[in-house]
């Protein structure tokens, strides 16, 4: 059954399919990820129906396996995403995406006195709570929660 | 990034804190002496603090440094746009040290980032100022004889408070009681709350100021602000709670001292000045030692 439901956008044959995006950050998934620079074959659907979410988008890259540090940066705005690792038109790994401990230049600080919001600083925060996920800036040191994180 | 640098009072660890507290003893009982000398210090006020600078000044000038910079950001190119970046730059070329003032949060830290030399906070906004802490901690420590397991009370803003959240975080070393006494509106944050309860510190909120002040080691006032009530009718109902006067003291501790970071405006009665438990005045002139002993730190003097 799983194998059908992929099938919601396109098979690849080898890559990644990343599921259970909120269908609103799709475009933003893309551009941490750097999918708009890359040159593998990238597909992907939107405002698919979700049990969880209401409305999904998956992305399906060909050729492409994430490193977790690297995947771990749409924590953020996608904790629920799923990776399927796929082989030879299989799902061969399942993997669940993970808060990172440090968040670099992804997310803005919600404190408008913070110099990052002044000068053209880069943005840097310590992950001090995964679920819900609440990010302590480096430089103004004022907590960012959940619900005011924006991505630049 | 330099490591020499003193941005936040949790750059410093207990044996840090320890040390420069020491050190700044020493200063007290020899405070001049030549350890700067052939050294510039750079002092960068971009917003106007005339205590601390010239408590920063004094401790220069008595270890023989010269001192470069400017007072407030009017008269420097600060006015003309020129980042913090860029003057930072410029600066940490000409000198050996940085003294900052800045009433933007978190830029003490990215100064230490982009400067050569390292960078003392004087200051960052509603952030740290961890100079004012560390006075905090050598008074108490000058007049308690020890830093641990002290009882201390924090009396008046404990939410907008810098002196109060940093002084809490560095006490947080030295097993303390705290006991704080604020109005609903000024409570100390949740923040700060689930700190202590993390690191098993005892603490106690409570809303009237009375008698309870009998079991403290150090009262460490503050000033309530009228300008931090959204309803100025709650302000009204609890300015004049959180004054201290003179009789209030009368059955209090005789190793109690009394704290405030100082200007006063009238939250400490001018009756409290004559008692032997008033410490403010005093507080202040430690400014200059523990201020001698952080640079002497950052420049591994
Ligand atoms: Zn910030």
């Amino acid at each position: 059954m799983n194998a059908k439901k992929e099938l919601q956008v396109s098979a690849i044959e080898n890559g990644t399919v990343i599921d259970h995006i909120p269908a609103e950050y799709l475009f933003q998934v893309i551009n941490i990820l750097g999918l708009d620079n890359c040159d593998n074959s990238v597909t992907f659907g939107n405002n698919l129906e979700s049990k969880i979410l209401g409305k999904k988008a998956i992305i399906k890259i060909a050729e492409k396996f994430f490193e977790d540090d690297e995947i771990n940066k749409i924590s953020l705005i996608a904790p629920h995403a799923k990776l399927n690792i796929i082989k030879n038109y299989q799902v061969v790994e399942k993997k669940i995406v993970e808060s990172p401990d440090k968040v670099i230049g992804i997310a803005k600080c919600m404190n408008p006195k913070c110099i990052t919001n002044v000068e053209a600083v880069t943005t840097r925060f310590k992950v001090i709570e995964k679920t819900p996920i609440t990010l302590k800036c480096h430089y103004c040191e004022k907590i960012t929660d959940h619900k005011h994180i924006e991505i630049i | 990034m330099d490591n020499k640098s003193l941005v936040s009072i949790d750059d410093y660890t207990k044996e840090e804190i320890l040390e420069v507290l020491a050190r700044a003893a020493e200063f007290e009982k020899n405070p001049n002496c030549n350890l700067l000398e052939g050294k510039v210090v750079a002092s960068l006020f971009f917003e106007p603090s005339t205590r601390t600078r010239l408590s920063f000044e004094t401790a220069i000038s008595r270890m023989g440094g010269k001192i470069v910079g400017f007072t407030d950001s009017s008269s420097s190119s600060v006015t003309k746009g020129e980042t913090l970046k860029d003057t930072t730059k410029m600066v940490s070329n000409y000198c050996d040290l940085v003294v900052m003032r800045h009433p933007i949060e978190g830029s003490a830290r990215y100064a230490s980032e982009v400067s050569d030399v390292p960078v003392i906070n004087a200051g960052d906004g509603a952030n740290q100022h961890p100079t004012q802490t560390m006075l905090d901690l050598y008074s108490i420590y000058k007049t308690q004889g020890t830093l641990e397991n002290l009882n201390i009370f924090m009396v008046g803003d404990l939410k907008y408070g810098r002196t109060v959240h940093s002084l809490l975080m560095a006490m947080s070393h030295f097993n303390p009681t705290f006991h704080f006494i604020a109005p609903k509106e000024l409570e100390i944050p949740l923040a700060y709350k689930i700190f202590m309860n993390k690191n098993n510190i005892k603490y106690h909120e409570h809303t009237e100021f009375n008698d309870i002040i009998n079991d403290a080691d150090i009262l460490y006032m503050t000033r309530v602000q009228r300008e931090r009530f959204a309803d100025p009718l709650e302000y009204e109902k609890v300015k004049n709670v959180y004054i201290l006067k003179n009789d209030m003291l009368e059955n209090t501790r005789d190793n109690l001292r009394i704290l405030h970071p100082l200007p006063r405006v009238n939250e400490i009665a001018v009756d409290v000045d004559e008692n032997p438990k008033a410490y403010y005045f005093q507080q202040a002139l430690n400014g200059v030692y523990a201020r001698q002993a952080i640079i002497a730190k950052a420049l591994d003097l």
